[in-house]
């Protein structure tokens, strides 16, 4: 049991029993005729998290099937791949996981090199990781807090936007942009890191090490909340690993996977850092809840990362951030691929290139859009109440959904 | 095992239906590992040879990453399986090439769940046809959008729906 929980003396009985009416079970079937209804939930719906349409067919309140209708923000990015040079694809790229950005980025140019075997400075590498590692806090705190949002607690949404704000800040002074941010380029960076991007790092992180602690006590251990998430939605870990759920979704259910150990990129093998995983202590593996635990315990990890990074950081080292920045970006004949962990799990890019200065066909393999086709297996039974706290616990961006 | 030994294995078990092994001969540990692939010729029995990778305990390819198409240009499409065991840590990808004309693969949905959604995009985008696919239907386009857009040889429409479409 994680030590934060066992200070907490409420214990909650979430017991299936206790938070679940399932209804198939209480009523006697067969005595009532019940008819089917469809339901469309969005487009424009504010917790689809985006342009997502919900084709629900529902028994009274008792979710039968979910139909999930995803291209409402289809802009066909691997056709404009196709067309672009690899560093122009960089802001396209940007565009398609637009809540974590850099994290998208981190991945794409780390495809690029491996495909052209680019080595890049140490101090390069330190920048992308404390980038990619404070864009997961600002993701994971977006998804914590719509999370709460969803399951209809205001409070804790504020608290996380505060705190990403200082994050934003951070990457506006370094490289002028506070969302979508061209900053990661292949063999290099656009900017080298504002000197005053340290220290207020370093101001970051114990701050945000109470808010941490605060959104634990204000939503994670609240009652209310924890009845509300607790033993719906449950995924088995096996059908997690066939269906190709990855990120928290997969580390909800108990399985140890985490691109940053198991397939180890960038400088990730320096740092000390504990894979998150779910756990029985309150509802059960694999339910939405244990996803917004993964969640929470990822932000202390990374935390944990930042804090290592700070100290190991070359601050001597006046190497130029682009003088590895190949002067002909030109990849070699043949195929690659290569996947990073977002905040949303696996990002792969497949990548074929026929040595020309363009790649042949760029494949990307978004974690979020593998972790929505699951939507219909955790939710049918469920009430249709249910839904909505099922579908946010999955955390998706629909920009990369539909690329 | 190493991917030389598993493909050992799929040699002795399937015979001809077992192409190639590209490599890329020169590169990083990282390019021969994830860059590499093995060619499937027999499409007919590429279901067989998945149940196998997925079951057989020494190989436990328990994990679909993606499936991809390609289009080559030459009148072929090939289509790119990504597959992981995350018990023993293996990867393998594995390529079949079929003719752009006359595009059909049986679908892996019943030995990998995750196939599903990528088949049905592979459809969309390139126009390859999964025979057996429980919800074939496209995924991101318009049920009667023209043409397979990821085709090198797509032109898009002058006109959708009286909306113009180049801008």
């Amino acid at each position: 049991m994680p030590e934060i929980l066992e200070r907490r003396t409420i214990k909650h009985s979430t017991l299936a029993t206790t938070t679940h009416v399932h209804a198939p079970e209480e009523v006697e079937r067969g005595r009532l005729r019940t008819e089917e209804m469809v339901l469309n939930m969005g487009p424009q719906h504010p917790s689809t998290h985006g342009v997502l349409r919900l084709e629900v067919v529902l028994d009274g309140e008792i979710v039968v099937d979910v139909i999930p209708h995803i291209g409402y923000l289809h802009r066909c990015f691997e056709k404009h791949a196709e067309a672009l040079t690899y560093p122009q694809i960089i802001p396209y790229v940007d565009r398609m996981d637009y809540i974590s950005a850099m994290s998208g980025e981190h991945g794409y140019v780390t495809a690029v090199e491996r495909m052209m075997n680019v080595e890049v400075p140490e101090k390069v590498e330190y920048i992308r990781v404390l980038f990619a590692e404070l864009q997961r806090i600002a993701s994971h705190l977006i998804a914590i807090g719509t999370y709460g949002l969803d399951a209809g607690a205001f409070t804790p949404f504020l608290y996380c936007l505060r705190d990403r704000e200082s994050i934003l800040e951070m990457f506006e002074k370094t490289c002028g942009a506070r969302f979508l941010y061209n900053y990661m380029w292949v063999g290099g960076l656009s900017h080298d890191l504002h000197p005053d991007v340290l220290g207020m790092c370093r101001a970051f992180v114990k701050v945000n090490r109470e808010t941490h602690t605060e959104v634990n006590n204000l939503l994670t251990f609240n009652h209310i909340f924890v009845e509300r998430t607790a033993n719906i939605g449950i995924l088995d870990p096996l059908v997690a690993v066939n269906c190709g759920a990855s990120g928290p979704m997969l580390r909800g259910c108990g399985v140890k996977w985490d691109i940053r150990k198991n397939d180890p990129y960038s400088i990730y093998d320096r740092f000390d850092f504990d894979v998150a995983v779910g756990s029985n202590d309150l509802g059960t593996l694999g339910d939405a809840f244990n996803r917004h635990w993964v969640r929470m315990l990822e932000w202390e990890q990374s935390l944990n990362i930042i804090e290592q990074i700070l100290e190991q950081y070359p601050r001597n080292d006046m190497t130029d951030v682009q003088s590895a920045i190949p002067r002909r970006l030109k990849a070699p004949a043949g195929e690659i691929y290569s996947r990073t962990e977002t905040p949303r799990g696996e990002l792969g890019y497949y990548i074929v290139s026929r040595g020309d200065v363009k790649p042949w066909r760029v494949k990307v393999r978004s974690p979020a859009f593998s972790n929505l086709s699951i939507l219909p297996l955790i939710s049918r039974g469920y009430l249709i109440a249910d839904l909505v706290v099922i579908l946010g616990s999955i955390d998706i961006v629909l920009g990369e959904v539909d690329r | 095992m190493s991917q030389h030994s598993i493909i050992e294995r799929l040699r002795g078990k399937f015979g001809d239906a077992i192409g190639a092994w590209r490599e890329m001969a020169e590169g990083s540990e990282y390019q021969r590992r994830m860059g590499s692939y093995l060619e499937i010729l027999a499409p007919q029995s590429l279901l067989d040879i998945c149940f196998f990778l997925r079951d057989e305990s020494e190989l436990q390819f328990d994990s679909l990453l993606l499936i991809s198409s390609v289009d080559n240009a030459d009148s072929t499409l090939s289509v790119v399986y990504h597959i992981e065991s995350t018990i023993l840590g293996n990867h393998l990808a594995f390529k079949v090439t079929l003719p752009a004309d006359d595009a059909h693969l049986p679908s892996v949905t019943s030995v990998w769940a995750h196939a599903n959604w990528h088949e049905r995009e592979a459809w969309d985008m390139m126009g390859v046809h999964f025979d057996g696919h429980p919800d074939h239907r496209r995924i991101l386009l318009d049920e009667d959008w023209p043409g397979h857009p990821l085709r090198k040889d797509f032109k898009e429409p002058a006109f959708y729906h009286g909306m113009k479409v180049p801008y």
